[in-house]
């Protein structure tokens, strides 16, 4: 294979092709390393996931083929539908939440900040402060805040005399949930005004003047214009936030508990999954067989609906000349 | 006009202001309590502390685990972000500037990774590090973030390296540089603010990462900071002033290199959102 050593005076076409082994070699080198690395610790581990779940499974030990038995077990035999209808249904109203308060607030700050007011840098830099920080670590900031008895939550609401409204909020079913969701908003709320900031500067100036000119109103210029025009930007935020949403683990984890307590008002799929796969806290039984049914299912739904959800707001989106 | 103008702008500004409290307050409200006496803390939540005491900070630092938490957490992170961006480096120079069979193969291969949550494959990746002996070890945490981050680094230093012109190399190859070379002293030194944009799209999600930790590090020796805060929180549940003091030390170096280089944080971090 080796090919005769070019000599300089060759010309420089002849020379940059080089000697045949020599390239492939360096080719080899270059992309050998991180293929195989990828393939060892994601891509089989991914496959590796779709096979166990279709195993039975004792403990952590591999046990026959048993099709789709742990997937009927999750979906259809009691207790755990409950369980797994239970943390779903409370993904979804995290997701429909986060779309209200997180990403509609920041869709409007992200339209005041489109307007260039004075200070726009700085409040740029405040608001995606939190998105830096870890979710635990916000986690247990706000479980010290929201304390019932000393917590500054509560004792805010005393002082500006709103005393009725102070409660353990993280103590009773009816809250715990939406007050994890609240402080889901607050670390996250920068990252969506970021991308709709983009979204909004990436529009030609022009467009804004002339329709100020025709005497459009600011809430129109922002329904006809803006809104029409960041739909791809709109798009990447429903998704990242639907994908997120369903991902859920660190915030309930720390603020409420693995076990998705009160009751099971803050359980969701990621939380119960952990469980059914590593132990619950009172160290139940492990079982990698529904655990991997779950991951499956859930990777599956998440997929699916991603890519449906893509499909149908890439179609309202303009494209800009 | 002129009026009505004037009250928009300070009714935007007084927005604006309000949402900048909203996240400021309870940061300083952390800062603050960092300094008092648990004893304050209750009986005075709101006021500056009496005495500006640097006790709680020492108290964290050398009377529980959080100073080896913290070493953890820096081994774990640079180890991660430096094999992610050498390993995404030599893959995506390769599938950037070089013809060859398979290459469009090769790059899909990586990507699909974009669209596969590692965390799912948890399971898995369990059986495969224990039967590797990489559970409760350092270097298995650095693989899986590695293998997570690549498919992205990949993505944006193929792209990255693509709108390079071929003179670059051309002229290198003319004056008898060799592949290596040009790789290392042409190349890598363009792609520099792609590195960070990679480095820093890597680097704050793993040193806040939870949820690996949780399951590959039980010993108490190994833990990193977002997993160490959970046995300290446990540890000193009573003793709120030693708690704020070890969440304003976990939050401080994430914060000042944050305003050192917000510019860089927000490009990096928003960097698979914004094109």
């Amino acid at each position: 294979m080796a090919a005769p050593r070019r000599s300089a005076l060759a010309g420089p076409k002849r020379f940059r092709l080089g000697p045949r082994a020599g390239r492939t070699l360096w080719l080899a080198a270059l992309l050998v390393p991180p293929a195989v690395f990828f393939l060892v610790f994601e891509i089989i581990p991914m496959a590796s996931a779709l096979v166990y779940s279709l195993y039975r499974w004792e403990g952590i030990g591999r046990g026959e083929f048993a099709g789709l038995y742990n997937f009927r077990r999750v979906l259809f035999e009691q207790p755990f539908q409950a369980w797994t209808i239970n943390a779903f249904w409370n993904n979804v109203v995290v997701f429909l939440t986060l779309m209200v308060v997180q990403n509609g607030t920041a869709l409007f700050l992200a339209l005041l900040l489109g307007a260039n007011p004075r200070g726009t840098r700085f409040y740029q830099v405040v608001f995606f402060l939190p998105v830096t920080l870890a979710l635990v670590l916000v986690g247990f900031q706000w479980r010290l805040f929201l304390n019932p008895l000393v917590g500054i939550v509560n004792k805010t609401l005393t002082a500006v005399g709103l005393e009725s409204l102070a409660q353990p909020w993280l103590g009773q079913e009816s809250t715990a949930l939406f007050t994890i969701i609240f402080v889901n908003a607050w670390r996250w709320m920068g990252f969506p005004i970021i991308v709709f900031l983009a979204a909004i500067r990436s529009i030609p100036q022009d467009y804004f003047e002339a329709a100020r000119l025709d005497g459009a109103s600011e809430w129109s210029v922002a329904r006809h214009i803006t809104w029409p025009l960041i739909a791809p930007a709109v798009t990447i935020i429903v998704i990242l936030t639907f994908i997120g949403s369903f991902n859920w683990f660190d915030l309930p984890y720390v603020m409420a508990g693995l076990d998705g307590p009160p009751g099971r008002s803050t359980d969701v799929l990621a939380l119960y999954f952990y469980r059914t796969a590593f132990g619950e806290v009172s160290g139940g039984l492990q079982d990698f067989g529904r655990g991997s049914a779950l991951a499956v299912l859930l990777f599956l739904f998440v997929l699916v609906v991603s890519v449906i959800w893509v499909r149908i707001l890439r179609r309202r989106e303009v494209e800009l000349t | 006009m002129n009026l009505r103008r004037v009250s928009t702008i300070t009714l935007i500004q007084l927005l604006l202001i309000g949402n900048t409290l909203l996240i400021l307050y309870p940061m300083a409200m952390m800062g603050l309590s960092a300094f008092k006496s648990t004893r304050e803390i209750f009986r005075n939540p709101f006021g500056l502390p009496e005495v500006w005491s640097l006790a709680n900070f020492f108290r964290v630092w050398e009377q529980t685990n959080f100073s080896l938490y913290f070493r953890n957490s820096v081994v774990v992170t640079v180890g991660a972000v430096v094999l992610i961006l050498v390993l995404g480096v030599m893959a995506s120079y390769a599938l950037a500037r070089y013809k060859f069979r398979g290459n469009e193969l090769l790059y899909l291969f990586f990507l699909s990774g974009l669209m596969l949550p590692l965390k799912l494959a948890v399971i898995p990746l369990f059986i495969q590090l224990k039967a590797m002996g990489l559970t409760n070890s350092h270097l298995g945490l650095i693989f899986i973030y590695a293998a997570e981050g690549l498919p992205s680094a990949v993505f944006i230093l193929t792209g990255f390296l693509r709108t390079l012109p071929q003179d670059l190399e051309n002229a290198a190859r003319i004056d008898g540089a060799s592949e290596p070379q040009i790789l290392w002293s042409v190349m890598l030194p363009l792609i520099r603010p792609a590195l960070v944009i990679v480095g820093i799209y890597n680097l704050v999600p793993v040193w806040n990462d939870f949820f690996f930790p949780l399951v590959f590090l039980q010993r108490e020796s190994l833990k990193t900071l977002p997993l160490g805060l959970t046995v300290f929180m446990g540890q000193y549940s009573t003793d709120w002033a030693i708690l704020y003091a070890g969440l304003t030390i976990a939050a401080l170096p994430v914060i000042v290199l944050y305003v050192l280089l917000s510019r860089q944080f927000i490009a990096g971090l928003t960097a698979g959102a914004i094109k």
